[in-house]
């Protein structure tokens, strides 16, 4: 397939659709009025478990709390 | 012995397909097509056995567009966490796609639109509702049912605009500075929502 049209800056840059939409949803998000600014960025917070996996045996977990500002 | 074993059997199924595909014929002649070619070439090869389905004999074809244009475009605009507008009636979607404002009206031709960061705006009889949209698709159907999917959609009152104005300030300087190719396009798309928040709230 020939590529059709101009293939998007972000696309060019390297970037996925997803971390495009996500990026443009965390700006909108740090854009709003305060009391539903900190319920948006609250929404956004990823929790989850991480463990390391050493000789087939996974390590004690870590429980990490992210926002998206890293 | 087993071999009419295998056409007795693929004869049944065989027998409802055929009636089936003269149910339907008039709403998918190309996989018709497809299916009769598959069909010939096999009868060729292996004239004793029953050709097996092939997908496309298994896909349900695709409901025809209504006869008269419904007087009202049904919208489904829904977010990851919630959904804004479900099976609502309307006259009129404002869609902020990547080649513009596009306007959907009830019986509009079946398009999938991606969508850029800007204002859609829903208008039913008198009221018009906007909502600031950071990116997504709209799929539109025959059957005048629009789904709207987004990330993040906001009324336009609950944005603030001392922040647009300090983002947009503070993207157009990251642009200038930026060095590699990720930091560009990420300060490119900084400017381009803060600036479309902009509009939005001016316009």
């Amino acid at each position: 397939m020939a590529s059709n049209a101009a293939v998007p800056f972000w696309r060019a840059a390297g970037m996925t659709y997803i971390t495009y939409s996500n990026i443009c949803a965390t700006m909108v998000r740090n854009c709003l009025k305060e009391p539903y600014r900190t319920e948006a960025l609250s929404r956004e917070k990823v929790h989850y478990s991480v463990s390391k996996w050493v000789d087939g045996n996974p390590e004690k977990p870590s429980i990490r709390s992210d926002t998206s500002q890293e | 012995m087993f071999r009419q074993a295998t056409r007795l059997v693929a004869m049944l199924p065989r027998i409802i397909l055929s009636g089936r595909i003269r149910t339907f014929s008039s709403d998918l002649p190309a996989a018709e097509m497809a299916d009769r070619n598959f069909v010939e070439a096999w009868k060729k090869v292996v004239p004793n056995l029953e050709p097996p389905k092939t997908p496309l004999s298994f896909m349900k074809p695709r409901p025809p567009p209504p006869s008269s244009i419904p007087p009202k475009l049904t919208v489904n605009f829904v977010l990851p966490c919630a959904s804004e507008l479900s099976a609502k009636e309307v006259d009129m979607l404002i869609i902020p796609a990547t080649a513009g404002q596009m306007g959907v009206l009830p019986g509009h031709l079946s398009t999938i639109a991606e969508l850029r960061p800007g204002v859609l705006s829903v208008h039913e009889g008198n009221e018009v509702r906007k909502y600031f949209i950071s990116s997504g698709f709209a799929f539109i159907h025959a059957n005048s049912v629009a789904d709207v999917v987004t990330v993040e959609a906001v009324p336009l009152d609950r944005i603030d605009g001392s922040l647009v104005q300090k983002g947009l300030a503070e993207f157009s300087q990251k642009l200038s500075l930026a060095s590699t190719d990720m930091e560009k396009a990420e300060a490119q798309i900084g400017v381009d929502v803060h600036s479309a928040l902009n509009a939005a709230l001016s316009g």
